[in-house]
């Protein structure tokens, strides 16, 4: 009774809060509304008590990369409402064809996917912080490893491009 | 002559930081306990120096003759004109031929730069240590002879705070 | 969940909430005291006996002020974000374990509001959120003070986050668990098996990372008032600006107790049994706790009227080019330690 009552108000937040990211024309109340809408999926893992999924959610996302984002907005100051220059042809034929891609996944994902997997039960177990690890550093290994190496990638793009300016 | 500035090499000692750290803690953490500065201004009173130069008095000699002769010196020597004296003739018969039967001062136009009593022929005014006499009026502020006299009366014996300390212990 | 567990849950909640509300009036006080004896003088002492009575009388200062609302400002969030920084400062004690279990009215109490199976990443996470409130306020009053103090603390928490974070792994690694109650136990026993003598580098690291995460002197960059006039509370008046300093204070409780719980053995005394000793036990783990806690919380004062600000860039360089590599350093030896004794 109580987690689902829980469950319908953050999706419903979670829902109005992501729509409200698109629809809003403030960059500043965009990046607000992301956060909440952060916190409303943290809430949904904690509910599926995926605790460590949640906390990695705030502390990650909403703690550290939207913080930076918030910061590059107030540096743009694009707080005026400026006209919106018009979309060109292409960007709204890739982004229909993205929503049939993604509204497809999910119906597949109703149809054909194993139910058993979105249990509490099974979550619990691996989405605890040891099952992580283990999970990534035994059968994952190379796809993290290659994932720090984009990261390392991108680390030296960074200092490349801001010595440049120096 | 030029001369040579040889600029200092931190060890790595001071690189750390750490001791240099602890010993600016230990400085603040002494004076914890020090003896605390603060006079509590309406409980304690600040006693001022000998030489303070605060509210006037009008001196009197022990038979209850006014010093003064109102020569009008001190009005004459005061920059910000704050002194107004009416003289008449004494009526004692020792001493001098004349006395002040007026004797004000503005004490918001007084700057307490002490010339009166340095022009005073007979010390008859003084600038005593009595420094806070507040009010609400600037009417309260014109002091006369009589309010100098009993400024006299309250400071003839010894340091005026000194004596309200003694009283109230 | 029974009646009795959720009383219990309930008056947990009260006991911490008002505990943190009235050690931030405790530390209004405190500060003020203590910087005034620091520097020879007496500090306020006129309300109430010795002057205990004097954060009522801020409070009821602060609620009689008027409420000024710039006319610049974005409302909605200038309204928002000193509730944006209290949320988190005060919703972080819950998860510090701040006296061993006791046993009431037949039933095991952990004195721990909630028993969180990862409960640094909690406390963490949350302090990470804390930013929105400081980045949010400066940037809603609209005027340069403020965002300047906002744009510093933005940069400030996330770098020293880092530090904080990797200094605190090392304590985990030694532990082998993220909840709170685990790194305790994992520091009782002998006399030296607090974390504070197996782990001095990280410690060090880690207080440091927390002046700078509660934004306190030597890095408080974001308010700076010689530069920055009050940083980003500067167009804020009344209750809302006393929900900063609230919030700052809360902030500190937290932050005294976490390291008192990673690096001090949380309540434990050394050398004694607490468990054996039953409900007088639990009462003398608390005071412990409390003490620990209140040193940490006076070494705040301490180091606040001691040492002069850091400069922007030097700040930044401590953070990214020392506390950064001696931390990481310190998880290298730490693990190295750790798989070569095993």
């Amino acid at each position: 009774m109580l987690h689902s009552t829980l469950f319908y108000i953050s999706a419903i937040v979670m829902l109005a809060s992501a729509l409200a990211v698109v629809l809003s024309r403030n960059a500043v109340y965009s990046a607000i509304l992301l956060v909440l809408t952060f916190f409303s999926l943290a809430i949904m893992y904690l509910l599926l008590e995926a605790y460590f999924l949640a906390v990695l959610e705030v502390l990650v996302y909403a703690g550290a990369i939207m913080v930076l984002f918030l910061f590059v907005i107030m540096l743009l100051n694009t707080t005026r409402e400026e006209a919106m220059p018009k979309l060109i042809q292409l960007q709204k034929a890739a982004s229909l064809f993205l929503v049939v891609i993604f509204i497809f996944g999910i119906l597949l994902l109703i149809v054909g996917g194993t139910t058993e997997l979105h249990q509490a039960e099974v979550i619990s177990t691996v989405g605890s912080a040891r099952a992580l690890g283990t999970a990534l550093f035994t059968d994952y290994l190379l796809p993290f490893e290659a994932a720090s190496l984009l990261l390392l990638v991108a680390l030296i793009g960074t200092v490349y491009l801001a010595k440049r300016k120096m | 002559m030029a001369t040579i500035v040889k600029s200092y090499e931190p060890t790595f000692w001071d690189r750390l930081y750490i001791p240099a750290l602890v010993k600016g803690l230990m400085v603040t953490i002494r004076h914890i306990f020090k003896k605390k500065v603060t006079i509590q201004y309406p409980d304690e009173k600040h006693i001022p120096p000998e030489g303070y130069r605060g509210l006037h008095r009008l001196n009197k000699f022990d038979d209850g003759r006014i010093k003064c002769v109102a020569c009008e010196m001190c009005a004459a020597a005061c920059p910000s004109h704050c002194i107004h004296i009416v003289p008449d003739a004494s009526p004692w018969e020792e001493g001098k031929e004349r006395y002040p039967v007026r004797f004000d001062i503005d004490l918001l136009r007084c700057i307490y730069c002490g010339f009166c009593e340095m022009a005073c022929p007979e010390e008859a005014i003084e600038l005593t240590e009595i420094y806070d006499f507040a009010d609400y009026t600037r009417e309260s502020f014109l002091i006369d002879k009589d309010g100098l006299l009993e400024v006299y009366e309250m400071t003839k014996d010894e340091n005026f705070y000194l004596r309200e300390k003694e009283n109230a212990a | 969940m029974d009646g009795l567990s959720i009383t219990v849950m309930i008056v947990k909640v009260l006991i911490v909430f008002a505990g943190v509300m009235i050690g931030v009036m405790a530390m209004t006080l405190a500060e003020r005291r203590i910087s005034a004896f620091m520097q020879d003088r007496l500090g306020p002492n006129r309300v109430g006996p010795k002057g205990i009575l004097q954060p009522i009388a801020d409070g009821i200062k602060f609620l009689m002020k008027e409420d000024i609302i710039p006319t610049a400002a974005v409302k909605p969030i200038y309204i928002l974000a000193p509730a944006m920084l209290i949320i988190p400062a005060l919703m972080t004690f819950a998860v510090i374990p701040f006296g061993q279990t006791v046993t009431l009215f037949g039933k095991q109490i952990a004195l721990q509001v909630a028993d969180v199976n990862i409960g640094i990443l909690y406390i963490f996470a949350l302090t990470s959120v804390g930013v929105y409130g400081l980045v949010l306020a400066g940037w809603s009053s609209n005027s340069k003070y403020p965002l300047l103090g906002g744009l510093r603390s933005s940069a400030q928490l996330i770098s020293y986050e880092l530090a904080m974070g990797l200094a605190a792994v090392s304590v985990i690694m030694m532990a082998g668990s993220l909840e709170l109650n685990d790194i305790v136990a994992a520091q009782q026993g002998e006399l030296f098996s607090w974390n504070i003598c197996r782990q001095p580098l990280a410690f060090l690291i880690f207080l440091i990372a927390v002046y700078a995460e509660t934004n306190r002197l030597p890095f408080d960059m974001t308010e700076a008032e010689q530069e920055l006039v009050g940083g980003y509370h500067t167009e804020y008046s009344s209750m809302k600006f006393s929900m900063f300093f609230m919030a700052e204070y809360a902030n500190m409780i937290t932050a005294a107790a976490l390291t008192v719980t990673l690096f001090f053995g949380g309540w434990d005394i050394p050398l004694v049994n607490e468990v054996s000793l039953g409900f007088f036990g639990g009462i003398l783990s608390v005071m412990a706790f409390a003490v620990k806690t209140a040193f940490f919380l006076f070494l705040f004062i301490w180091v606040r009227w001691t040492f002069p600000r850091f400069r922007y860039d030097q700040l930044m360089r401590l953070g990214w080019k020392v506390l950064l590599p001696l931390a990481l350093l310190n998880i290298i030896i730490t693990g190295a330690i750790m798989v070569f004794t095993a």
